[in-house]
């Protein structure tokens, strides 16, 4: 069970306020992701729930029970950290005996856990050695493992891929997916990475300067962000955001059109400028078009075999069921 | 990468480097050759090198005349006692200072250094009248506690320096393993610490071993540890060679090798951990 | 960082360490302070009255003053120039490719583990001795007049024995600090075009400007304080007589304790001023 509660919850570094009055609840068994730029206050949020930090004000409920006063070991969270945090003088299997040692859990269960835990996380060749003879992967697999051999009521991760290689990214993402769907136990993941954050979570919580912007699904953020900052943080490419007489036309401050949503052509459309670079990914060609008129530059995501090259001219429309508009204070206009 | 250097490099390097670092420990190696002399051969004109009869015999003489023993003794005592006294005090201040440092604990560090640089001299009349009232003159205690204070602001930095090191994310991780803060320092700090501290231990061995200035004003017979037991060689006695040579050789001998054993960690500890 | 209980117990951890330097240097320095303005001869009186300013003007004013200031700073600004260019250019051999790396630098590091006493009285009489003297045979192999190192050329005799015991100190740290300096940085200079003597101006040096200023720093508190040197080699005398020593030989050697706290009071300030400006350039590196 891991149902989290916050509510009217602030966190202040001496006059510095962090995180303003904040409330949030995480659902049992979601796998709640919190992502925002560096310095959102997303890694301050999550190290308080863990009580890693004091609440400088507000309470933390976890599964109906306050919290906020009880010291981390006893919040039955586990934490798996940034720079995986292995204890380097102790061996894979002391490390991941190490929590059950501390909870004074005898040895034979210790034993059939960490057997456990090695299995599906493939360590079992490596139990004896130590962190520094380990790649970077396996040492993921090591924080993960001695996370969950604690049983805990919701894991909570720190931008755990944030040290991995782009390829072992994509897998450990997967790892961790499909972790979840075993246990069905709450997970909390902060990163700052949106393709990880739309890839995995069920309850995305965009977070700029300690403030909630947008809850949602993925879907939900990517189909209707409420507001310009949301709209350009989710998605990628980024979503192209026109103020000007073309926004006026729709009734808005700005419009917000996403780089799959405009349909290129050579001959004729809404709107023309030169592609400037155009980039292959074999599957899809990103054009960045310049002298549009509506913007510095604008993205569009088009098939793989398209072949405008530097300094040709554009033609774009956009999809009309899918122009997002906004109002002078950036807010999403229904 | 580097690239590959020609022989012909190496062994210029080689043969420079040998050569400025044979002068440099000469004093010390010459040294130890005229303790093996007889007095004679020890101011022969022209000097000899290694072909002299070898002998033990000041070493005989030296041990005889001035109780090497003791004064060795009391070195170890007060060089060993202020060092653990030392670290008994700073290993929980430099803790405090690198896991939960504050606003202040820069200026804190900062200031600790500078009592470093008070003038000795500048007390030395004060710490004398209270070493009296106290009874602590001539006394190893008097000595050990005196040698402790003087070196505690660098223990406290090296020992800062080496938990600083120490990812903070580590102390979290056991924290959030359910280790209290006891555990924590048992079976996480302490071993990841260990060479930290040994090689604070070391330089403050070698630091209040050749300490000088306090080991000569406030010990008289008893207390006396070996800088006084050479001091006395300052006298006109000094200028038997092979005796003064033989009793140098006994007072740095310990702490040499002692010294180069650790000399890794030693470097490391020195720089405060502001080189890297 | 942390929460409010790891702070209090943060607070009383560090609390014997400061409690105790705290005491070290405030008690005897108000003894000192206090003694500085009295007439006070342990042998010849004891406490003779309070005297106002009286001992710091005599002290100022006694014909040894500005000389052993100017011997201290010599002595300390000597030894740290020779440190710090030998100790550059040590370090740079050391650095270069060479069999038995390891060996050269146990040799090297050897005199700093050296106590002062001793290294004094050997360098004193086992080379710088004008009759037995090794110095002394040198000279005479050459057909030189052996030089009386320690009465003839006093200040620079103590200034190479003092360097010889704290090179160790700076070679190994600088060394240290050439080691870390990323080999690709000194290729992209030779790839600019830079030969190597402007590698060494423009990469190398800056690269060693903070382990400089460390040397520097530690050497300096060390060497305000260098005492055994002077006191086997000269006992003070041929203008060896640094401002520490001759505190010292006002209080112990002429029992005058007015004069010699005085004296030590003008250390202390000058100590200070060394203090605040080597305190400002480390704390700055120590948040880089």
């Amino acid at each position: 069970m891991g149902r989290i509660q916050l509510e009217n919850v602030t966190k202040s570094f001496g006059n510095v306020e962090v995180i303003p009055p904040l409330n949030l609840t995480i659902e049992d068994g979601e796998f709640a992701v919190f992502v925002g730029p560096s310095g959102c206050g997303k890694s301050t949020l999550l190290r308080l729930i863990a009580g890693l930090e004091d609440v400088t004000s507000g309470t933390i409920s976890i599964d109906g029970t306050e919290a906020t006063q009880v010291p981390p070991a006893k919040r039955g969270l586990a934490m798996v950290f940034q720079s995986y945090a292995l204890y380097p003088h102790m061996s894979v299997r002391k490390n991941i005996a190490f929590p059950m040692k501390m909870a004074g859990i005898d040895e034979a269960e210790q034993n059939k856990r960490i057997e456990a835990a090695a299995k599906a996380l493939n360590l079992t060749d490596y139990l004896d050695r130590k962190p520094g003879q380990l790649s970077g992967g396996q040492r993921q697999r090591v924080a993960i493992g001695r996370a969950i051999v604690r049983e805990p009521a919701a894991f909570l991760f720190d931008e755990p891929l944030s040290n991995l290689d782009a390829a072992l990214r994509v897998g450990m993402r997967l790892e961790i997916s499909e972790l979840h769907e075993r246990l069905e136990t709450t997970m909390i993941y902060v990163t700052h990475d949106q393709v990880e954050a739309m890839t995995m979570a069920d309850k995305i919580v965009v977070l700029r300067a300690g403030v909630i912007e947008q809850v949602g699904s993925p879907l939900e953020l990517y189909n209707s962000p409420c507001n310009t900052f949301v709209a350009g943080f989710i998605g990628s490419p980024k979503m192209n955001l026109i103020e000007g007489p073309e926004a006026a036309k729709y009734n808005a401050q700005t419009i917000g059109v996403r780089p799959e949503h405009l349909e290129v052509s050579a001959e004729s459309g809404d709107w023309s400028g030169r592609v400037s670079v155009s980039e292959h990914l074999g599957s899809d060609t990103f054009l960045h078009v310049h002298d549009t008129g509506l913007a510095d530059s604008i993205t569009v995501r088009t098939d793989g075999n398209v072949s405008f090259k530097h300094g040709d001219r554009v033609f774009m429309t956009p999809r009309a069921d899918v122009i997002h508009r906004f109002d002078a204070q950036g807010l999403r206009i229904e | 990468m580097a690239r590959a250097v020609t022989q012909q490099r190496k062994i210029i390097n080689t043969t420079a480097a040998w050569a400025v670092g044979l002068l440099i420990f000469f004093p010390i190696l010459w040294t130890i050759l005229t303790s093996f002399k007889t007095e004679a051969q020890a101011i022969a004109d022209p000097p000899v090198f290694l072909a002299f009869d070898w002998t033990l015999e000041n070493y005989g003489v030296v041990m005889e005349r001035s109780n090497y023993g003791r004064f060795l003794w009391n070195s170890i005592i007060i060089a060993g006692g202020s060092t653990i006294l030392g670290i008994i005090i700073a290993v929980p201040a430099a803790w405090s200072m690198a896991f939960v440092p504050s606003k202040r604990t820069k200026d804190i560090l900062l200031w600790m250094l500078s009592t470093k640089m008070l003038p000795a001299v500048g007390v030395l009349y004060p710490i004398y009248l209270l070493f009296i009232k106290l009874g602590l003159l001539d006394t190893k205690i008097g000595l050990m506690i005196v040698l402790m204070l003087i070196n505690l602001p660098i223990i406290v930095w090296m020992l800062y320096t080496y938990f600083k090191e120490i990812p903070g994310e580590i102390l979290e991780a056991a924290r959030m393993d359910g280790a209290t803060l006891r555990e924590e320092v048992i079976h996480i700090l302490t071993p990841m610490a260990i060479p930290g501290i040994a090689s604070t231990l070391l330089l403050n061995v070698i630091l209040a071993w050749n300490e000088a200035f306090w080991t000569l004003n406030l010990t008289a017979a008893k207390a006396a540890p070996l800088t006084a037991f050479i001091a006395s060689y300052s006298s006109p006695e000094g200028l038997f060679y092979a005796k003064l040579s033989a009793a140098s050789t006994m007072a740095i001998a310990p702490i040499l090798i002692l010294g180069w054993f650790s000399q890794k960690q030693l470097v490391s500890g020195l720089t405060f951990g502001a080189v890297k | 960082m942390a929460t409010q209980h790891s702070r209090s117990a943060a607070r009383l951890m560090m609390a014997p360490a400061v409690i105790l330097l705290l005491g070290w240097m405030l008690v005897p320095l108000t003894m000192t302070l206090f003694f500085s303005f009295k007439k006070y001869l342990p042998l010849r009186g004891g406490d003779l009255g309070w005297v106002g300013f009286d001992n710091y003007v005599r002290f100022v004013t006694s014909s040894a003053f500005w000389p052993s200031v100017v011997t201290t700073l010599i002595i300390v600004g000597g030894v740290l120039a020779i440190t710090v260019v030998l100790g550059v250019l040590l370090a740079i051999l050391l650095n270069q490719p060479m069999w038995g790396q390891g060996m050269v630098r146990i040799l090297v590091i050897a005199p700093f583990f050296v106590m002062p006493t001793v290294s004094a009285l050997v360098w004193k009489n086992m080379f710088m001795d004008p009759n037995y003297g090794l110095l002394a045979h040198l000279w005479k192999f050459f057909g030189a007049t052996p030089v009386e190192w320690l009465s003839q050329a006093s200040l620079p005799s103590i200034v190479m024995i003092v360097s010889w015991q704290w090179l160790p100190f700076a070679t190994l740290i600088l060394l240290t600090a050439i080691q870390s300096l990323d080999s690709e940085q000194l290729e992209a200079a030779e790839m600019d075009g830079a030969p190597a003597l402007k590698r060494f101006g423009y990469i190398t040096l800056p690269h060693l400007s903070r382990a400089i200023t460390v040397v520097i720093l530690i050497q300096t508190i060390f060497l305000l304080s260098i005492f055994a040197e002077i006191f086997v080699t000269t006992g003070g005398a041929f203008g060896t007589k640094t401002l520490s020593y001759l505190i010292f030989q006002r209080v112990l050697e002429s029992q005058n304790v007015g004069l010699g706290s005085a004296g030590g009071v003008y250390a202390i300030i000058l100590a200070n001023i060394v203090a605040i400006f080597l305190m400002r350039i480390v704390g700055k590196n120590l948040d880089a």
